[in-house]
């Protein structure tokens, strides 16, 4: 059984800590199924389903730490694990950093867990790939996808009476297609915790459109341009910015919110006055589990308001080296929008790019958050406010900090590798240079 | 919330299961444990027919048993600190079969007759289920019967037999030496890595493996507060298939290059590499930002090793030329036509690029792949034209060729072994030159080292590659350090500029631990050979930005 109710986890963390011998101990057991169905060519290549349940000890001595997992939940496996968690403490070098740990919080309810997502099976796997392939086959086109489902809980423990349980699911599908020759290529994806939202065949769709409009691109001079960005564009870009938000890096003069001459540029507007970032743990569209890594409940934190840095993540041991609060890094960010459809962001425009995704980006520099990567599967020209042809995939050299003061306009946000990131124009884009991969 | 966060979320405290890299199914355990030997091999042959039997007998006509413990010991540390020490196992069995003509996998790391017979059972299960879908019988190349055979990496020092606390103060004397050359933080690591892996077959074979590697890396890093600027250098070191041997930093296998640093072959000094880097981290606060525009390149076998393993390596994939890794990976430009012309001049006719497994001190090196064919080498470019692609047993007929090469990996026994990189070397210039030779004949150009930042299209056209640092060339002479630096090109207009290699003294190793692939995705370890090479005329940009 990989899935425990909250009393069963409860029981057995109560029983570990029980076996402690040490100053402080920490339960987590976590378990679960995770399942996946792989395509290519039109044909299923791969299909799995994994059972895992697994219980982690830490135990401390002063600031010495040492941890040990099992997968047996028996009373003599439970014993002995407490014992060898317990010796690899004794041995372990003192952390300077280790912060003792939490007493009991309040952890709210989370919507993380859907059971329509629990119950996924093997048929519905393959259902999903079928369902994928065939309007590929029948047009001529060839599909490449990945489905992968998730359902379990986690719940932890510890000696000084902390205890949280949650349950969790997932979905997440992506599909590429492409022509027979090769010179057209379509992409889409969703992410879910309710299964029952993921339609796989109009996600499909999204690709089959792509990958013919795409066909025999036309190469435009690489060079600055206004881009409107699909969410999952944006998302490529905004994800690398927000979560690179961290209060030590910025205090220690090495991250983009580290200030000339010391400091950080908390409290400073950095971006466009429409930027508004923030988590929420309760957003209905992407819920989050009650509590964050360090064992802090979470709540909804406001990051970046009407352009202005609000808040960066504190760790709880840079929180008391500093004396502030600790912030817990979020799982999802919500990234505020405005009204326009991305169907009038195109009719709004007289000359630019549109982007379906980026590919292979990588840091070039931590300084400036300078990335660079490419356009892929879906990048279209865009004149008098239609689109008019596809173009060659472009390279770019791009900030996402300068990219959020140069805001032409911005949609609804919609649900993106769980976040929440809205369609966006954004002027001055940089392409650097022309790629001929479809 | 993705599985991955499932498990950061897992661990409140400093759980192991938190650390980067570690295998699947990985547990903590105590040091002694990375020295016990584990089940030996007549009991592995017992295990291991319990499976080739059971599927024998539900009608398989073909099964590989694969019964893995991947141990691995890695330490972090950070200025005087030690931030963590991990000492994971991972031990189970994977079992793959063909049945109906169609592959099927199952994995269990109940590791007894009883589970392995379970296990094999639904191994066969799932591929008569998925033979549904196929939609043509899988044909696996021939493979010679081996009997029972083994192979160990030629390691002199096993990393595991030395004490933690001997690793550790070699990190901190690294830590201790940045920080005395003025480097604001530095960040070091170990990582060691013992794959012992035991492999029968339906073709005949049983063969028990010893694989070592190690991985030495840090970041150094240095902060000028006033002018609100940072920059960090890390280590020159690779990650080599290697004993604790590495660590060494015998004189005898450093090169000083013509940046007036030493560059390192199959020995390390990582003290010494540290105080270098904390030297180029300073002067990075106030190098010259580069002029773009077009330079000759010359480029550093630690720098080379990348800019090969992306436009070359992973190209010639079979199964990224065949779109099986359309919907992640990406495809190839370097189609199937174009190798039948047997005329596509993928680089100049110096370039000759060569895929091997059994390179001395590579990550690749093994005596069998995870299929049980017998490694070697084989070339892939040869005097600039494409000659070969990387195939394993069921993708070798797409090419014509009677056997496979030999690159089959799976990262763990729970993962299903597909079509890994192979070790992707250039082969040295056959006329005597050094780097210091190379030099004296560029008028304009940049010399770049280490690994930076890298980017490259889904069909591998189109690049971008950093460094970690860059020293401007004029009329033969370093001429000062630059910052800012990338070069843009296009894999075969790239390769064709090739204009001067090396010679063999020049040539060094460099790698990577974690070089990914499939979905669910593995990791995959996998070595660069080459000796200091020059491209004429490549396109250099300007990073530099304000914000």
């Amino acid at each position: 059984m990989a899935i425990l109710t909250k009393e069963e986890a409860k029981a057995i963390i109560d029983k570990v800590l029980s076996y402690a011998k040490a100053d402080e101990t920490e339960v987590t057991i976590s378990g679960g199924r995770t399942g996946n169905i792989r395509y290519a060519r039109n044909t299923v290549n791969t299909s799995g389903e994994t059972n895992e349940i697994g219980l982690s000890i830490t135990s401390v001595y002063g600031k010495k730490s040492g941890s040990t997992t099992i997968n047996e939940l028996d009373d003599e496996s439970l014993k002995k694990a407490v014992a060898r968690a317990e010796e690899i403490a004794k041995l372990a070098p003192e952390n300077p950093e280790y912060m003792p740990m939490l007493g009991p919080q309040n952890y709210g309810e989370s919507k993380t867990f859907v059971s329509s997502t629990d119950a996924i099976d093997p048929d519905y796997r393959a259902q999903v790939a079928i369902d994928s392939i065939k309007p590929c086959e029948e047009n001529n086109l060839t599909a490449a996808g990945y489905l992968e489902d998730f359902s379990g809980f986690v719940a932890t423990g510890n000696s000084k009476g902390l205890f949280g349980y949650n349950q969790s699911t997932s979905v997440d599908f992506t599909v590429t297609v492409r022509t027979a020759d090769g010179t057209g290529s379509g992409y889409a994806g969703k992410d879910f915790n309710d299964v029952n939202l993921l339609k796989s065949g109009p996600v499909t769709n999204i690709a089959v459109q792509k990958a013919k409009a795409s066909v025999n691109a036309q190469a435009i001079e690489p060079g600055k341009y206004t881009v409107i960005l699909e969410p999952m564009a944006a998302n490529d870009l905004l994800r690398l910015m927000a979560f690179g938000m961290d209060a030590r890096n910025a205090d220690e003069g090495r991250s983009f919110l580290s200030k000339r001459g010391g400091g950080t540029k908390l409290g400073e507007k950095l971006f466009d006055e429409r930027v508004n970032i923030y988590s929420d743990p309760n957003h209905p569209d992407i819920p989050s589990a009650p509590w964050s890594g360090d064992g802090l409940p979470m709540e909804k934190t406001t990051w970046v308001e009407n352009g202005v840095v609000k808040n960066m993540y504190y760790s709880r041991y840079w929180a008391e080296k500093q004396g502030v609060q600790p912030v817990p890094r979020p799982r999802g960010m919500i990234f505020e929008g405005g009204d326009e459809s991305l169907l009038d962001m195109i009719r709004n425009t007289e000359r630019g790019v549109l982007v379906t995704r980026f590919w292979y980006i990588r840091s070039v520099d931590p300084q400036t958050l300078l990335y660079t990567g490419l356009t892929r599967d879906g990048t279209f020209y865009i004149e008098n406010g239609q689109i008019k042809f596809p173009v060659k995939n472009f390279r770019f050299n791009e900030s996402p900090i300068i990219m959020l003061n140069n805001i032409e306009a911005m949609g609804k946000p919609e649900r993106t590798n769980g976040n929440m990131v809205p369609p966006m124009k954004i002027r001055d884009f940089t392409f650097t240079s022309l790629s001929d991969a479809v | 919330m993705k599985r991955r966060d499932f498990i950061h979320l897992s661990g409140l405290g400093l759980g192991a299961m938190m650390v980067p890299g570690l295998v699947a199914h990985s547990k903590p355990i105590e040091e002694a444990q990375l020295m016990s030997p584990g089940i030996d091999v007549a009991a592995k042959k017992l295990l291991a027919d319990v499976a080739l039997n059971t599927t024998k007998s539900l009608g398989a006509t073909y099964t590989d048993v694969r019964i893995g413990r991947y141990l691995q010991q890695f330490l972090f540390t950070r200025e005087k600190n030690v931030q963590g020490i991990t000492n994971a196992e991972s031990f189970g069995v994977g079992i793959r079969v063909i049945a109906n003509g169609t592959w099927g996998f199952s994995a269990t790391s109940d590791v007894t007759p009883d589970g392995i017979k379970k296990c094999a059972e639904t191994a066969v299960a799932i591929a008569k289920a998925n033979s549904k879908l196929q939609k043509e019988p899988v044909q696996l190349a021939p493979v010679e019967s081996y009997g029972e055979v083994s192979w160990k990496t030629p390691i002199q020092k096993n990393a595991m037999e030395i004490p933690v606390k001997d690793k550790i103060d070699l990190l901190l004397s690294v830590n201790n030496a940045a920080l005395d050359n003025g480097a604001a933080f530095v960040n070091s690591a170990l990582f060691m890595v013992n794959e012992q892996k035991y492999f029968a077959s339906t073709d005949g074979s049983y063969i028990d493996q010893d694989v070592h590697r190690i991985w030495p890396n840090f970041t150094v890093t240095a902060v000028d507060r006033e002018k609100g600027l940072f920059r960090s250098r890390q280590a020159l070191s690779a990650p080599m298939g290697m004993g604790y041997e590495y660590l060494d930093g015998l004189e005898s296998e450093k090169i000083m290059n013509p940046a007036g640093f030493n560059s390192y072959r199959n020995s390390y000094d990582m003290v010494e590499d540290a105080i270098a880097a904390a030297n180029h981290a300073k002067e990075k606060l106030s190098a010259k930002s580069v002029m773009p525009g077009k330079y000759d390149l010359m480029l550093d076998p630690d720098h080379l090793g990348l800019t090969i393993h992306e436009s070359v390596g992973h190209p010639l994939e079979l199964d990224r030329v065949l779109g099986y890794e359309a919907n992640y990976a990406g495809t190839s430009f370097a189609t199937l036509d174009k190798w039948e012309t047997k005329d596509f001049q993928y680089g100049s006719d110096k370039v000759n690029i060569v895929a091997d497994k059994i390179q001395p001190n590579s990550l690749g090196y093994v005596g069998w792949d995870d299929e049980g064919v017998k490694t070697k080498e084989w070339d892939l470019i040869k005097n600039g034209k494409l000659v070969n692609y990387q195939a394993i047993r069921d993708q070798a007929k797409i090419i014509g060729e009677k056997e496979s090469h030999g690159c089959c990996y799976a990262d763990n026994w729970s993962s299903v072994q597909f079509q890994r990189m192979a070790n992707v070397s250039l082969k040295p210039g056959s006329e005597k030159m050094s780097a210091h030779d190379m030099i004296k004949d560029i008028e304009k150009g940049i010399y770049i080292l280490g690994r930076g930042s890298y980017s490259i299209d889904q069909q591998r056209y189109n690049f971008q590659f950093g460094g970690q640092v860059f020293y401007e060339i004029k009329n033969g002479e370093i001429a000062g350090m630059l910052e800012d630096v990338a070069y843009q090109s296009n894999t075969q207009e790239f390769w064709n500029s090739c204009s001067a290699i090396c010679d063999k003294d020049d040539y060094k190793l460099f790698g990577t631990f974690f070089d990914g692939k499939g979905q669910p995705s593995q990791a995959s370890a996998v070595s660069h050979g080459s000796s200091t090479t020059r491209f004429d005329g490549v396109n250099v940009i300007n990073t530099g930005r304000s914000i």
